[in-house]
């Protein structure tokens, strides 16, 4: 008896914690980066950026990437160098393979400092 | 009665001892590099097992490994300018120092008793003995009126007690002699844009290095230093069009046969083939992705590649009589490295993404093994003791 009174308060709360996460995703500025894809940007940054600039983004080839060192520099220079590349460095231009919001997404977690 | 039981335990205990520490060889041993654990593993290319792991080596991105001539020492380079050499039959680091803030590779010298690392950060060479890890010279890769501090790249040994490197931001070639016991700079300036890398022939006689900004590369003859730098390949490189490249090729890793050299081409999906004796381009190879490494099995008859991102899940193997692939394989998500045994019946090859070193046997194409490993780049294994430039 209890069980069936139960279930469809379960539904509800499912719903409404359904209706949260939607809720808090769309305030982030990369709403539609799902987690999965996140997961894979992170790896990226890491693993493939970090070829150039170190894996842990203190520079290599490249110039490091730390909050630190970005502290000073423009945002939408740091997006335009990632979706254009920069002529006459090896850095090549990301956007035939990330979406503008991806990029926004990666430099925001560059800002933030990437966890290891 | 207790002391003798003590006793007992303690002659079992002794016997153990012995009876784990049979004699054994390095020749079939080498070394994985798992890159964001700063650990490695211990290989054995017979077994096809992993021995042991060793940590504690930070950051190991872009690691490589030499080994001492003995080859029971392997000495690893890794990106935070650590220097750490490992006893690879005890599975232990005997030494470890941190050497500068960032480093990208290092050789050891023709007698065995120099260790030399490239530095990006404070730019220049720094060279160590092989034995203690003492300090033994400092190369500041100082240029122009301000002398200002290049990235050194394409650091090899040469015969003579010699090791050859390139300055990324200086466009030069230097070679520093260590016959006489301390080190004499020989300066080439003006070699191109952009040294990104550099490779010395196996005989030990051409330094070759690739250029990022400039099509062409920058040829120096050993045997004839005083003749200097030349521009081979003219129209190697870029390109007009300039494809976007996703990952920079290695040199190193560039294979030699008896008449053709294969180099990876840069920004384009395709293996170039070169006469090796006038150094002038035969044909192209069409291949999977931009490719990384492009290495000739050692006896020269097929010459193996992989691929920069996003095309990274795929190996391709040529073949070197008929100038075509002959077979794509899929060893796992990003393929970063691949190493022969040293006549080449296998293969070893890293999958980073998919946590695996593969095995392959090279006659057909068999899968013989997986090993799993965390995150693995760099396969060395300790023949690379016996190879002029490593």
């Amino acid at each position: 008896m209890v069980k069936s009174y139960n279930q469809p308060l379960k539904q509800l709360l499912m719903v409404l914690a359904l209706m949260f996460c939607v809720t808090v995703y769309a305030d982030d500025a990369a709403n539609n980066i799902t987690e999965q894809r996140r997961i894979e940007l992170k790896n990226l940054l890491l693993q493939d950026c970090g070829s150039c600039h170190g894996m842990t983004l203190k520079g290599g080839l490249g110039p490091a990437l730390t909050p630190e060192a970005l502290k000073n520099k423009s945002r939408r220079m740091i997006e335009m160098t990632i979706l254009q590349g920069r002529p006459g460095t090896p850095m090549p231009p990301w956007e035939s393979i990330l979406s503008r919001e991806e990029v926004r997404w990666l430099v925001d977690t560059l800002y933030a400092g990437v966890s290891q | 009665m207790t002391s003798v039981l003590r006793s007992v335990i303690l002659v079992c205990f002794l016997m153990l001892s012995v009876a784990c520490s049979s004699l054994r060889g390095t020749g079939d041993l080498g070394v994985v590099i798992e890159r964001a654990t700063g650990s490695v593993q211990i290989i054995d290319t017979t077994q096809h097992v992993s021995l042991n792991r060793v940590s504690g080596m930070g950051d190991l991105s872009h690691a490589i490994v030499v080994y001492s001539r003995d080859e029971r020492y392997a000495y690893v380079f890794g990106r935070d300018g650590g220097l750490t050499k490992i006893d690879i039959l005890r599975g232990k680091i005997v030494k470890r120092i941190i050497q500068s803030g960032n480093s990208i590779g290092g050789a050891i010298s023709q007698d065995g008793k120099l260790v030399a690392v490239s530095n990006y950060t404070p730019g220049g060479v720094k060279v160590f003995s092989s034995d203690t890890l003492k300090l033994q010279a400092i190369i500041p890769a100082a240029y122009g009126n301000e002398h200002k501090r290049s990235k050194v790249v394409g650091l090899v040994d040469a015969p003579g007690q010699r090791f050859v490197f390139s300055l990324y931001d200086a466009g030069q070639i230097w070679i520093a002699d260590f016959s006489s016991g301390h080190p004499v700079i020989t300066k080439f300036k003006n070699i191109g844009i952009h040294p990104y890398d550099g490779l010395i022939t196996p005989d030990g006689r051409y330094y070759i290095a690739g250029l990022f900004g400039e099509d062409g590369l920058a040829l120096l003859d050993l045997w004839h230093p005083e003749k200097g730098v030349k521009r081979i390949l003219n129209d190697y490189g870029r390109g007009d069009k300039k494809m976007p490249v996703y990952k920079m090729p290695h040199l190193e890793g560039w294979a030699m046969t008896e008449d053709y050299a294969f180099l990876p081409e840069v920004g384009r999906n395709e293996v170039l083939v070169v006469n090796r004796h006038n150094w002038k381009r035969i044909t192209s190879i069409a291949v999977h992705g931009q490719p990384v490494f492009v290495m000739a099995r050692p006896d020269g008859r097929q010459v193996w590649v992989n691929f920069a991102y996003p095309r990274n899940d795929t190996v391709q193997v040529i073949n070197t009589e008929k100038l075509r692939v002959i077979k794509t394989l899929k060893p796992g998500k990003a393929v970063l490295h691949m190493a022969f045994t040293p006549r080449g019946e296998q293969i070893w090859i890293s999958a980073r993404d998919a946590n695996q070193v593969s095995v392959y046997d090279t006659a057909n194409f068999n899968r013989i093994k997986i090993l799993p490993m965390t995150k693995p780049s760099g396969i060395f294994l300790t023949d690379r003791a016996d190879r002029i430039g490593l």
